[in-house]
């Protein structure tokens, strides 16, 4: 056993990028579920950012675009979601695993021709001296604007949901869409703006894992951070700053326990990989039995399907 | 349900009767585990199948089916290609052991091919490769190259696929570098690129300059090729769109030579069941060309130990050699049995890492 | 109709992609039921539809009643643990009472990791939806650590797995399998017979379905509604405990890394496929083991990538829940107008 050899800061530094996808894609989330819809199908959607960002950045050479294209391309496929969900009311929770199925299978057939291909690099920002700041260079200064734009994204939509007047609308229409509907606003239109926008993350943070992360495009490459992403929403009990703890909490967890098992220490990997999961649920018991703290509760109509007529 | 019985009897005698006829082609079935498109360990089944195809030209037909689960929907699916008149199936997985059995009984002309596996019939033969033949070289030039004596090892489930090549790349590594250590990482998995990417950056972090894996994916290339300066080496597969560096060699499963051997003994109806375990020598391991990163002595080494591995003059487990705990095992001069290699469970000495329980 | 529209995408997706796509949609949708070798894919229905119906039964019943349990996945492969272990600690030793055990064990196993979001949600207010999700992850993690540690098959040369249980005659859950006929298809009828009874003629079912319609309602009516969500995920806990178990004892045999193949997810689409009515998801699982199988033989027989097959049965999903919800609403509309 040799812990010396775990550089903590360089330990940090590749857990932010080990945790991103799974930070954007529930930040993404987060949103969906502000507004009162769970869309369980970012899996779905983030393997077809994956693809989409893929393809398009090696035929154009340029990642910027191919971030782009997977966006685009995951917030249409996020739109099917939202027609079937909010206009013919089908059930979100079916919806969403449907989704999950059809992204899949998709995002296979698409990348049948991209396997084995290397994209463009993605270049880190340089930010010339600071780089080099002990501590903090390499965990701060040393990304890729994606990384950066996920940070600042997380700060946005804090803002946006605390401080803006279209935050407080979503989250209204999330808590309670008759009242919402009452008021006038329009509960569907925002709604599905909502899950377009968390296809959209989730697309970025799929292309995020293909151009730069692995980088390169395999079949079922997301291999469940769809999922974890989920949980993460949960983990951070609605809350956006809590997201990027939740993240790096569950990426962290992988990347310890890689870099447990390269120093020599022998851990069980089951349980330990078990524990994000399991410490969720206590976050999600915690807030839930403290009635004062009912604000931090899950928007009260979620997964409730919304029907105008009454 | 005797009906029931009666028509899976009928579907016996069909099965029965679809060999006899010398001029339709013969049908050769797959079962694959992953997508054809994994870049690894089933992509090379199905190039191996594209070899067949192009040997027998119309003598052959082929059909796959991929991303088959294992278990009941296993069972389905070969089930179905033996309705189908399929003549021999070969079923490329570990757990479709059996379910590969269970069809075979069902369909006694049927001929079954099951990888990887232990469990024979009269018509159900095994075959695996001697992938540990392959290690002894990477172990070779892992040894020589690595300037941090650092080296990684991505392994997948502790088995004794995987055990044994973790000791043979070891033992081979050692020789030529007393001061070299393994740090291993166990992915539990074959196949997740994400994670074998992160395991590959733990292990560069750690200092390790030499990756090895035994996992499907080539994310660990991707990530050496980032971080520079580390060589790895392909999997399975040739990826060989990392040359020269960072993959600088390469462990290839070639079992086209097999596949068109056994057809061709299927052809001529002198198939027969029976346990393959071919390496180098046959041709089922194929070591991929080596690069031009490695300097050329090294190179000249490691295909000298290549030579001497294919024309059975070496054995890369060869005394002598204790296990971890320091007990011996094989005594100077001494090959290990394929019985002990078949169930390896134990890491030689020298190696630092504990074997997770 | 949503099978007629998803027929006409699929065809296109299949022509684009080079194949014939009337042949391919007959392939799917014909073959497995009235083709050459339909004696041997009827029976394989049964052994796919039973799991998926099984856990959708116990399932729409939460659902009536709004109760949210997704996480019949773990449930599911606790279940298949747990009566697995039972059925492992007694080999070899043969006798009848083996089998009834670890039905009972699998049941409790599936009921009591069901019991977490139920017990939480009763005591705390924790929502359900989420409880039971986090625990699939939990459980397939426990799968992992059993099926690599204390489960691991002592004869297998050291790789993952446990023994094979439908060889080893007392645990076996087959009845007959040439005809698919294993104790989880007899439970899966039995589930959607009782849960018809159940909704039908029980007081119970009456409370579960006015829960659904109107929390107040049901209060006044005397509904007891801890006691309610306690009954509704033990119940669709032990049932999925159950679909696991007996497939792990029959179909699949042992446990296995992977043993898991999203029954459990699969049997919530299956139980909206259904409109949550217990003959129409009887139906509904059927009509998605058909599209598997269907879906295999494309592949084996035109060579279509799975990938094709995946996209195929999302559309169709698709179709088929938007469809679905557009008849429910016209039916409402009607409704409201003779009101």
């Amino acid at each position: 056993m040799d812990l010396s050899a775990i550089d903590p800061q360089i330990l940090v530094a590749s857990l932010m990028v080990a945790s991103t996808p799974i930070l954007l894609a529930a930040l993404g989330e987060l949103v969906v579920e502000r507004s009162g819809v769970l869309n369980l199908g970012v899996e779905g959607m983030m393997i077809t950012g994956a693809i989409c960002g893929f393809a398009i950045a090696v035929e154009t050479g340029s990642p910027a675009l191919g971030f782009l294209a997977a966006m685009a391309g995951s917030a249409l496929l996020s739109l099917v979601f939202g027609v079937l969900t909010q206009i013919f009311l089908s059930n979100q929770v079916a919806t969403g695993l449907a989704l999950t199925l059809f992204g899949l299978g998709l995002s296979a057939l698409l990348g049948q021709g991209y396997v084995g291909i290397k994209p463009p690099p993605t270049t880190d920002l340089n930010f010339g001296p600071l780089r080099d700041i002990p501590v903090l260079g390499p965990i701060l200064f040393q990304h890729d604007a994606v990384v950066y734009l996920s940070l600042i994204l997380v700060a946005g939509v804090w803002a946006v949901l605390k401080f803006t007047r279209a935050g407080l609308v979503l989250r209204a229409v999330g808590e309670n869409h008759d009242a919402a509907h009452a008021l006038g606003y329009k509960v569907v239109r925002i709604r599905l703006l909502a899950i377009m926008f968390g296809g959209a993350l989730a697309g970025l943070g799929g292309a995020y894992l293909s151009l730069v992360r692995v980088p390169q495009w395999t079949e079922g490459m997301t291999a469940g951070a769809g999922w974890i992403a989920l949980a993460i929403v949960v983990f951070a009990s609605w809350k956006a700053p809590r997201i990027l703890l939740g993240a790096y909490l569950f990426g962290g967890v992988t990347v310890l326990q890689l870099n447990l098992q390269a120093a020599g220490v022998a851990i069980p990997v089951e349980y330990l990989s078990m524990s994000p999961y399991l410490i969720t649920i206590l976050v999600l018991v915690i807030i839930s039995s403290d009635r004062s703290r009912v604000a931090l509760n899950a928007p009260a109509s979620l997964g409730r399907t919304f029907h105008a007529s009454s | 349900m005797k009906l029931m019985n009666l028509m899976a009897g009928a579907a016996m005698a069909l099965g029965l009767a679809a060999p006899a006829v010398a001029q339709e082609p013969v049908k050769a079935g797959f079962i694959y585990v992953g997508p054809i498109g994994d870049g690894g360990w089933t992509y090379e089944h199905n190039q191996s199948r594209l070899a067949v195809e192009e040997h027998f030209g119309d003598k052959v037909e082929t059909v796959y089916q991929e991303s088959v689960p294992e278990g009941a929907d296993a069972e389905r699916a070969i089930t179905q290609m033996a309705l189908n008149g399929a003549d021999i199936i070969f079923t490329t997985s570990f757990g479709y052991m059996d379910a590969t059995m269970n069809v075979a009984k069902k369909f006694p002309n049927v001929k079954f091919e099951h990888a990887t596996g232990y469990k024979r019939a009269e018509n159900v033969g095994t075959y695996s490769a001697r992938f540990y033949e392959g290690r002894a070289v990477q172990g070779l030039i892992a040894g020589r190259m690595t300037k941090s004596n650092i080296v990684g090892y991505i392994a997948s489930f502790p088995i004794p696929e995987v055990i044994r090549g973790i000791n043979s790349a070891y033992i081979h590594a050692k020789k030529e570098n007393p001061d070299v250590q393994f740090k291993i990482i166990w992915a539990y998995t074959w196949f997740d690129p994400a994670k074998e990417a992160d395991a590959a950056t733990a292990l560069i972090e750690q200092g390790a300059d030499v990756i090895l894996q035994h996992t499907d994916s080539t994310a660990p290339h991707a990530v050496a090729e980032k971080a520079g300066g580390v060589i790895t080496f392909g999997q399975a597969s040739d990826m060989a769109e990392y040359k020269p560096m960072p993959r600088v060699s390469s462990i290839i499963d070639n079992w086209a030579p097999y596949y068109i051997e056994r057809i061709q003994a299927v052809m001529d109806g002198t198939w027969k069941s029976d346990d393959t375990w071919d390496g180098i020598g046959e041709g089922m391991v194929k070591i991929g060309e080596i690069t031009d990163a490695v300097p050329a002595d090294v190179k000249a080494d490691a295909l000298a130990l290549k030579e001497a591995i294919a024309s059975g003059e070496y054995h890369p487990f060869t005394g002598p050699l204790n296990r971890q705990d320091g007990s011996a095992w094989l005594a100077e001069g001494e090959t290990a049995e394929d019985e002990t290699l078949l169930g390896m469970n134990f890491f030689v000495e020298g190696i630092e890492a504990e074997m997770p329980q | 109709m949503a099978v007629v529209l998803t027929m006409i995408a699929g065809g296109i997706l299949f022509a684009v992609l080079g194949n014939d796509p009337l042949v391919a949609i007959r392939t799917i949708f014909w073959d497995p039921l009235f083709g050459e070798f339909a004696f041997y894919y009827r029976p394989q229905l049964l052994v796919k539809g039973a799991p998926l119906i099984l856990i959708a039964i116990g399932l729409s019943l939460g659902f009536r009643a709004g109760i949210w349990n997704i996480g019949a996945e773990g449930q599911y492969i606790v279940g298949a643990i747990c009566g697995a272990a039972v059925g492992l600690a007694f080999y070899p030793l043969q006798s009848v009472f083996v089998f009834p055990l670890m039905v009972l064990s699998g049941a409790l196993g599936g009921m009591a990791w069901a019991m977490v979001p139920a017990l939480l949600k009763v005591r705390f207010g924790t929502n359900e939806i989420l409880v039971s999700l986090m625990l699939v992850y939990v459980a397939e993690n426990l799968l992992a650590a059993m099926a690599l540690g204390p489960l691991r098959n002592p004869d297998g040369m050291g790789f993952p797995g446990s023994r094979n249980l439908a060889q080893y005659e007392s645990a076996d859950s087959w009845i007959a399998e040439a005809a698919g006929l294993h104790w989880g298809v007899v439970a899966a009828v039995l589930a959607a017979i009782c849960a018809h009874l159940l909704l039908k003629r029980h007081i119970l079912g009456f409370q579960i379905r006015l829960t659904g319609q109107s929390r107040r309602a049901a209060r006044f009516a005397g509904v007891r509604p801890n006691a309610l969500v306690l009954f509704c995920l033990g119940l669709s806990g032990a049932l999925a405990g159950l679909a696991g178990l007996f497939e792990v004892a029959g179909p699949s045999g042992q446990i296995s890394i992977d043993f898991n193949s999203g029954y459990g997810f699969t049997a919530i689409i299956v139980a909206f496929l259904g409109r949550l009515h217990p003959l129409g998801i009887v139906l509904g699982g059927l009509l998605l083991a058909l599209t598997y199988i269907g879906g295999e033989i494309a592949q084996s027989q035109l060579g279509l990538p799975a990938a094709a097959i995946q996209a195929f049965q999302g559309m169709l999903l698709f179709f088929l829940l938007g469809v679905d919800v557009l008849t429910n609403y016209r039916i409402r509309i009607g409704r409201t107008e003779t009101a």
